[in-house]
């Protein structure tokens, strides 16, 4: 479980967070969403302790994120960034093995067991075939899915994606959501997930954390959070909402 | 995965078998032809006095640049990097020439220095190439040449300081010499290739992440400050000691990961070590050619280096 208590984050003198709190239970899946510079990527950065907190604290288990190492850190925290490319011709397996570094030495090769980590996570992401094929010659949705099979091949228990469904398809979107809240419930696993499309956010999420400047404008299930109010508030748009007849969660439709 | 250990295997047995060919040729060819077998005294001399040394310390020196180019290409992102185009070389080559002219009667303070010169001019490179967006390829190699001119400059400056004959001898082993091969030489070059290749051989997987993005690396567990420290140090201990023991000798560093790479892909823990074999392959035909080529004058081996491996460049860039 992580618990974020009133974390404060900032760029220099910028303050970008304030005043954040929530808990990520084990098996849940929160979805941040807001407006562009609210502050989503840079609270994904502090719950990984990739930045450094200028108030309050990030527990691991109880433990703060600051007492724990690098690399324990990344045993339980996996991190799906917007894909970077590579100029070096790596394959896709290799790519995604790399995502078992902490579990192995320094001379080490990565054993049978860390093999199949990652061709589950690739069958998983719909990858079975591309093991050998060449990272920078793949699309960049096929990349944004194996760098998500890396995230899943670590085998760690908190999931933090950014962005993750921004170059895919309609169908690999539902793909990776329905992914990632599957291995939430069936692992124990929790997942904080960035994404724009609110009927997505509507149809996944345990729990929405709407952010507006920095600071939690609400926060609940999806059908407390998406109210017409709080998508005014926050984006700056009217919209229409209505129950999907095929799930029964809340749809979003916006008015232009 | 079977594939790459496959490739991996004929990979080595073929690097082996070249080098074994390489050393056999090396020895044989020269200004002086050695038969195998039966040698005279004078030849035993030829051999282990002059011709075996140098044939090692160009085995030393191609393994530490090859191995050096493969780590800082790895670690910087970019496939560009090379101890020579970086400005790496010629810190070492400024550091050896202080020392030449400065503490000639300290031989110890050549290689010392030639290792303070490269770790300088790698932070320095570092340092400029980097900006708050990240690095980009324009940026690294921009940084590399101001840093490489500017320490061309100095060397020059310097050499206003020697007399005709040390002048002479300086620019010969400033475009890359192995002439001046002694045993001690080639100890000290063996030791910081071991030691370098090790301490690279020991990052090879968090640079099989570094080489994706720093950002990639610190996320799945890489202490990215420590990984750089180490191949910074490494690059610098092993380039500092080649160019101490034989100037500058451009082009291993670049050309040699590179074929490596199209051979067995990118997988750091491979690349390392074959880089060292193939970059002792490379240097010691290349001397072999700089010896035997104007017999019994002689090139810089540098020159043959750079007269293979600039044209192989712009071939790879092209295909690229």
């Amino acid at each position: 479980m992580l618990e974020v208590k009133d974390i404060s984050v900032g760029y220099g003198e910028r303050a970008v967070l304030g005043g954040l709190s929530f808990e990520l239970r084990d098996g849940e899946t929160i979805v941040l969403l807001g407006a562009n510079g609210a502050g989503k990527t840079t609270l994904i950065k502090a719950l990984n302790a990739t930045l450094p907190l200028t108030g309050g604290d990030i527990a691991l288990d109880g433990e703060s994120l600051t007492k724990i190492s690098r690399r324990e850190i990344a045993r339980h925290i996996a991190v799906v960034a917007q894909e970077n490319e590579t100029r070096f011709p790596v394959t896709v397996l290799e790519f995604v093995l790399s995502g078992r570094f902490v579990h192995g030495n320094a001379f080490g090769w990565e054993t049978v067991a860390d093999v199949e980590f990652a061709e589950r996570a690739l069958t998983d992401c719909d990858l079975s075939g591309y093991e050998t094929r060449l990272m920078n010659h793949l699309s960049g949705g096929e990349r944004q899915r194996v760098v998500l099979a890396r995230a899943l091949a670590t085998g760690a228990k908190i999931l933090l994606l950014d962005e993750p469904t921004a170059n895919l398809d309609l169908a690999h979107q539902a793909m990776m959501f329905r992914l990632v809240r599957e291995r939430c419930r069936s692992c124990k696993a929790s997942a904080v997930v960035i994404t724009h499309d609110l009927n997505l956010a509507a149809e996944f999420a345990d729990e929405i954390i709407l952010l507006k400047d920095g600071r939690i404008a609400a926060k609940g299930t999806p059908i407390d959070v998406l109210t017409a109010e709080n998508i005014k508030d926050v984006f700056g748009v009217d919209v229409l909402l209505d129950e999907n007849p095929a799930s029964g969660s809340v749809r979003v439709t916006s008015v232009f | 995965m079977e594939n790459g250990i496959g490739r991996a295997i004929k990979l080595g047995v073929v690097l082996l078998v070249l080098l074994s060919l390489v050393l056999i040729g090396a020895v044989m060819l020269g200004a002086e032809r050695l038969p195998l077998f039966d040698l005279s005294e004078q030849q035993r001399s030829i051999l282990y006095d002059i011709r075996l040394p140098r044939i090692l310390l160009g085995a030393c020196v191609g393994a530490s640049l090859a191995v050096a180019g493969a780590g800082l290409q790895s670690l910087l992102r970019n496939p560009l990097a090379e101890p020579y185009l970086l400005g790496v070389s010629n810190g070492a080559a400024l550091g050896t020439m202080l020392a030449f002219v400065f503490f000639q009667s300290l031989e110890i303070t050549r290689p010392l220095l030639a290792f303070a010169g490269a770790g300088l001019a790698t932070v320095a490179v570092y340092r400029m190439a980097k900006s708050r967006a990240g690095m980009n390829v324009e940026r690294l190699v921009l940084s590399g040449v101001i840093v490489t001119t500017f320490l061309s400059s100095v060397i020059v400056m310097l050499t206003t300081l020697l007399d005709a004959a040390k002048l002479r001898s300086f620019t010969f082993w400033l475009l890359g010499d192995l002439s001046q091969a002694t045993v001690n030489g080639v100890y000290l070059s063996l030791g910081a290739v071991i030691i370098g290749t090790i301490i690279l051989m020991s990052q090879a997987r968090a640079l099989n992440l570094m080489m994706v993005g720093e950002r990639d690396a610190f996320d799945f567990g890489v202490e990215v400050g420590r990984v750089r420290v180490l191949v910074f140090g490494a690059s610098s201990l092993v380039v500092g000691a080649a160019v101490a023991a034989s100037g500058s000798v451009g082009y291993v560093g670049l050309i040699v990961p590179h074929l490596v790479r199209l051979t067995v892909g990118s997988d750091n823990r491979l690349v390392v070590p074959f880089s060292a074999v193939a970059g002792a392959i490379f240097v010691v035909f290349a001397d072999t050619i700089a010896r035997t080529a104007i017999a019994p004058r002689e090139l810089p081996v540098g020159a043959v280096t750079a007269l293979i491996g600039a044209p192989l460049f712009i071939y790879l860039l092209r295909r690229n």
